[in-house]
C-alpha cells in the first residue's frame, strides 16, 4: 500500500472514530455511571487512536493536539475532573478542531490553530485533581508518554502472576502449592482462580503430570520488588511459563499475556476480571486490540509460541486456538468491512452491465437458431448474470443512516443556539440508497434541518399557547417508493404561512398581485433565489440563501421536492430520488423503427388506445373512472411514418401523478445498462439516457417525472386555450346578440 | 491408599482412608475413575484422606468433570482438614461445593 492510499484509510478511519465520539459525546451528557465511563472511553479509544495515526503519517501538530484532548479525556476517565457542561462544550470543540485539522491534511492546507481552544484545554489540564471526586490510584511511571496502542496502564494496584506450570513439577518433587504458600509469606494473595482446562481426558491423564495453571492476583508487602518475586519461580522457571505484571501493568502486556496463554481470549479475561486484574473496561480494550492483532495474521505465532513453550498438550492449543478464533470471528464478523476504491466498484459495474447487454444478444441470437436447449441454458445464465447485477448495485448501496447520523449533534447546536427545546427522531435509517448520491444529499439536508428548526418549530411560549409539547419534535424518515427513495424532513411547528410567502413573493416580481396559483406552486416559491419569510436573519437561516441552492442540488441528481405543511400543525420538504443510475430494469417499446425503453418500476400499466380518444383527438382518456391525460410520443418524438391502427397506452407513475404514453407496439421487459447521451443530447428534454439492445441498436430511455410533467402542462395549456376560445366565444355571442 | 466400597443399589458410597498424593495418585485415580464408570451414583467421602497434595486435586477435578460428563451424580464429603487447606489455597471450594454440572473446561 503506498502512502497517499494508506493516507486515504486514515482520513476514512479518523472521520468514523470522530463519528464516535461525536455520538460519545452527545451521550455523555445524559448518562451516569458505568454508561458514562463507556463513553468516555469510547472518547478516549478515538482520541487515541487517531493520535497514534497522525503519528505514522509525520502530523505532528495533530499529534499535539490530539494528544492534549486524550490527556483531557483521560484525567474525566480517572475521574479527575468533573464532567461539566462547559467541558462537553469544549469536547465538542476539540472534536469539531480534530475534523477540521483532518479535512486541512485532506486539502493540504495549513494547519488550523484556535488559540482560545488551547488556552481552554490548558485552564483545564493544569487544574488540580477535583477534590470531590476519587483520588487517583496511579503511580507515576504508569503515566509516563504513551504512544502506540495500549501502552497505558490498567487501574489495579496489584501485582498480577500467571502461572502454567510444566507436567513434570509434580514428578521433580515441586508442588504448586508449596510455591503459592512461600509467596504469601511475601504479601497478601488477594485473589487467585486456580485453572484446570489443560486437563485431559481421563484416560490421557497422567496422575503424575501436572496440568494446573494459576492466576493470581498480589499484594506485595513493602520490601517486596519484581526480583524478589521472580525468585519465588526460581526452580520452575525452566519448565513452566511464569508471567509477573507489575501493578499498573500496560494494557498492552495483558493483551500479549492474553495471546500467550491457551485458555483462549474471552475465559482468561473473564478470569483475569473476576480476579479484579482488570476492569471490564480494560477488558474490553485488550480484547480489542487483541482482535485487531489477530486479524492482522498474528494467529500463527500464538500457535508457535505455545508450541515452542510446551506450554500446553498439542491438541489443547489447537483447540484453544479453534475457540478463540471462532469467538474472534464471530465477535467482528460485523465489523470486517473491506474497502474499495469506487472507482473500482464503477469499474465492476460497467462489466457487469456489459455482460447484460452481451447476454441478451446470446439470447436473441439462440432465439433465431430456435436450439430449445441452447435456449434453455442461455435462461439459467441470464437469471445468473441477474443475480450479479442487482450484487453489484447493491455494493454501492449505503444506509441513509449515514447521513441521519450527523443530526443529532446538529440538532442539539442548533437548538441550544436559538435557545429552543428540540427533539430529533430518526426513522428508516436502513433505507439504501446509492452512495454517490448519500454523500451529495448530506447539505441539502442539513439546510432543511436548520430551517425547521429556525423557521418550522415554534418558540416555547408559542408553544404552550398554541396548546403543544414545551419541546419541539423534529423528525428525519426515508423509505422507498416506487423505485425512489423518499426523505422526508418534518417538523411539527407552525407550518408555513402562505399569505407571507406570496406577499414577497408579488413583493419580489414572482407572482402578479391578482395572480392565482395552486397550492404546491406557492409552496414552491420558497426554492426561488433569494427568497426568505423570516423575520429575522439569525445565524442558522433567514438570509434566504440555500433553499434555491437545495433544490438545483435536488434537481441536480434527478430528484425532486414536495412540501406539505398545515398551519398550526407543521410541515414536511419531501425529497424523491431515484434509486441508482446504473441498470435499471426497463420495459421497452416501439416507435416506428426506433425502440424506446420506460423504467420498469414507474410503468403502472398497458391497455390498448380507444379508437373513439383518437377520433375525438382527445388528449385524455377515461381510466376506471379517472382522467388520465396522455402523451402522444408519436407526436412528441416527430417519428416519421404512419402510427398503426391500434396503438397502445402504458401508464406510468411518479410520485402522485400518473399519465399515459401512446406507443406502436410494446415489446416486454429487458434489463437496461444506462449510458449517458452524449454532448450533444443534453439539452433534450423527455430522455433520461440511452442504452444498447441485445440486436446492438441503440434504444433510447425516457425521462419519465419530465414526461408526465409535460403532459400535465400541456393538459392545462389545452384547457387554458379551450376557456379562452370559450371565453372568445362567448363574447362574440355577446357582441352578436347586441 | 485403601479404598473401601460399599453398594445400596446403583449408589456407592467411597470411603478414602490415608494420603492422597502423588504417590498413590496413578492408582487412585483408576480405581476412582472404574468405581464412577460403575456406579450410577458415587459419594465420597474424603474424610479419612490424611495427606493431599496438588496430584490428589487432580484427580478430584477429573472425577468431578468426568462425572459431569456421563451426567452421574457425584459428591465429596466430609473433607478432610488436609483436602480443606488444599482447596481453599486453590480457591477451588466453590468449584466443588457447586452443584452446577462442569463441562470440560468450557465453562467460559
Amino acid at each position: 500500500m503506498n502512502l497517499e492510499a494508506a493516507k486515504q484509510v486514515f482520513y476514512e478511519e479518523s472521520e468514523e472514530l470522530l463519528a464516535a465520539m461525536e455520538a460519545a459525546l452527545l451521550a455523555v451528557e445524559t448518562s451516569s455511571g458505568t454508561q458514562r465511563a463507556e463513553h468516555l472511553n469510547a472518547m478516549f479509544r478515538a482520541a487515541h487512536t487517531i493520535k497514534g495515526s497522525a503519528g505514522l503519517f509525520d502530523l505532528g501538530e495533530m499529534v499535539a493536539f490530539t494528544h492534549r484532548c486524550e490527556s483531557l479525556l483521560d484525567r474525566l476517565r480517572e475521574n479527575e475532573l468533573a464532567l461539566t457542561a462547559d467541558l462537553i462544550e469544549l469536547l465538542f470543540a476539540c472534536r469539531d478542531h480534530m475534523s477540521a485539522m483532518l479535512a486541512a491534511v485532506h486539502d493540504k492546507r495549513a494547519m488550523p490553530y484556535s488559540a482560545a481552544l488551547e488556552a481552554q484545554l490548558d485552564a483545564y489540564l493544569n487544574q488540580p485533581a477535583d477534590s470531590s471526586a476519587l483520588p487517583p490510584a496511579r503511580r507515576p511511571e504508569a503515566q509516563v508518554e504513551r504512544q502506540g496502542s495500549g501502552e497505558h496502564g490498567v487501574a489495579s494496584d496489584y501485582w498480577h502472576i500467571s502461572l502454567r506450570f510444566g507436567p513434570d513439577v509434580l514428578r521433580n518433587g515441586m508442588d504448586p502449592i508449596s510455591f503459592v504458600r512461600y509467596l504469601g509469606s511475601l504479601g497478601r494473595i488477594v485473589y487467585i482462580t486456580t485453572l484446570y482446562d489443560a486437563l485431559p481426558e481421563p484416560d490421557q491423564m497422567d496422575a503424575e503430570s501436572c496440568y494446573l495453571g494459576l492466576e493470581i492476583q498480589f499484594a506485595a508487602a513493602a520490601h517486596v520488588d519484581k526480583l524478589a518475586i521472580e525468585n519465588v519461580f526460581d526452580f520452575i522457571r525452566d519448565d513452566s511459563n511464569v508471567r509477573i505484571l507489575p501493578p499498573h501493568a500496560h494494557i498492552a502486556d495483558y493483551v500479549r499475556l492474553i495471546k500467550e496463554m491457551p485458555e483462549g481470549a474471552s475465559r482468561l479475561g473473564e478470569i483475569l476480571v473476576r480476579g479484579g486484574a482488570l476492569t471490564p473496561l480494560e477488558l474490553d480494550e485488550v480484547l480489542g486490540i487483541q482482535r485487531e492483532q489477530a486479524e492482522a495474521g498474528e494467529h500463527r505465532q500464538l500457535g508457535e509460541l505455545l508450541v515452542e513453550e510446551r506450554l500446553a498438550p498439542p491438541q489443547a492449543v489447537e483447540a484453544a486456538l479453534d475457540k478463540q478464533r471462532e469467538q474472534v470471528a464471530h465477535k467482528t464478523r460485523e465489523h470486517r468491512a473491506v474497502r474499495v476504491d469506487a472507482a473500482r466498484l464503477d469499474g465492476l459495474i460497467d462489466l457487469v452491465g456489459e455482460l447484460v447487454i452481451a447476454g441478451a444478444a446470446s439470447q436473441l441470437f439462440a432465439k433465431q437458431i430456435g436450439n430449445a436447449t441452447l435456449l434453455e441454458s442461455l435462461s439459467s445464465l441470464s437469471e445468473l448474470v441477474e443475480r450479479i447485477r442487482d450484487e453489484a448495485l447493491s455494493l454501492r448501496m449505503v444506509p441513509v443512516g449515514d447521513i441521519f447520523s450527523r443530526f443529532p449533534r446538529v440538532v442539539r447546536d442548533a437548538a441550544r443556539e436559538l435557545g429552543k427545546d428540540i427533539q430529533l427522531e430518526l426513522a428508516g435509517e436502513d433505507t439504501e440508497l446509492d452512495k454517490s448520491m448519500v454523500d451529495k444529499l448530506g447539505d441539502p439536508l442539513l439546510h432543511l434541518v436548520r430551517n425547521a428548526i429556525d423557521h418550522g418549530i415554534e418558540s416555547s411560549e408559542l408553544r404552550r399557547q398554541r396548546g403543544k409539547a414545551d419541546y419541539g419534535t423534529v423528525w428525519l424518515n426515508a423509505y422507498h417508493e416506487s423505485g425512489s427513495v423518499v426523505i422526508e424532513v418534518g417538523d411539527d411547528g407552525g407550518g408555513m404561512q402562505r399569505e407571507r410567502i406570496r406577499v414577497r413573493a408579488i413583493e419580489r416580481g414572482l407572482l402578479g398581485a391578482d395572480e392565482v396559483i395552486g397550492d404546491q406552486a406557492l409552496l414552491q416559491m420558497v426554492f426561488e433565489p433569494g427568497f426568505s419569510t423570516a423575520d429575522n436573519v439569525t445565524s442558522l437561516s433567514g438570509r434566504g440563501v440555500g433553499m434555491d441552492v437545495v433544490k438545483r442540488n435536488i434537481e441536480a441528481m434527478k430528484g425532486n421536492i414536495e412540501i406539505e405543511s398545515m398551519p398550526g400543525e407543521g410541515t414536511v420538504v419531501r425529497l424523491r430520488m431515484p434509486l441508482t443510475l446504473a441498470i435499471i430494469d426497463g420495459f421497452q417499446v416501439a416507435l416506428g423503427k426506433s425502440t424506446f425503453v420506460i423504467p420498469l418500476d414507474m410503468v403502472l400499466e398497458c391497455l390498448d388506445l380507444p379508437a373513439d380518444t383518437v377520433a375525438a383527438n382527445r388528449h385524455y382518456l377515461n381510466l376506471r373512472g379517472e382522467v388520465l391525460p396522455f402523451l402522444n410520443l408519436r407526436q412528441l418524438f416527430e417519428v416519421g411514418g404512419i402510427a398503426p391502427q391500434r396503438q397502445a397506452v402504458v401508464v406510468v407513475q411518479y410520485g402522485s401523478h400518473r399519465a399515459g404514453l401512446v406507443v406502436d407496439r410494446l415489446e416486454g421487459e429487458l434489463q437496461a445498462v444506462i449510458k449517458p447521451l452524449g454532448q450533444l443530447f443534453r439539452g433534450v428534454k423527455g430522455l433520461a439516457g440511452s442504452t444498447i439492445l441485445g440486436s446492438g441498436a441503440v434504444a433510447l430511455i425516457l425521462d419519465v417525472p419530465d414526461l408526465i410533467q409535460r403532459a400535465a402542462i400541456d393538459e392545462q395549456r389545452r384547457l387554458a386555450v379551450s376557456s379562452q376560445q370559450e371565453a372568445k366565444r362567448l363574447s362574440l355571442r355577446e357582441e352578436n346578440t347586441r | 491408599m485403601p479404598i473401601s466400597s460399599a453398594y445400596h443399589h446403583d449408589r456407592c458410597a467411597l470411603h478414602l482412608d490415608g494420603p492422597l498424593t502423588i504417590y498413590e495418585a496413578r492408582q487412585s485415580k483408576q480405581r476412582l475413575l472404574d468405581e464412577l464408570n460403575l456406579a450410577r451414583e458415587l459419594d465420597i467421602d474424603l474424610a479419612g484422606v490424611s495427606e493431599f497434595d496438588t496430584a490428589g486435586m487432580q484427580i478430584l477435578l477429573l472425577l468431578k468433570r468426568e462425572a459431569g460428563r456421563l451426567d452421574k451424580p457425584l459428591r465429596f464429603l466430609g473433607h478432610s482438614k488436609a483436602v480443606l487447606a488444599v482447596l481453599d489455597l486453590y480457591n477451588l471450594a466453590g468449584v466443588f461445593g457447586d452443584p452446577v454440572v462442569l463441562a470440560s473446561g468450557d465453562e467460559a
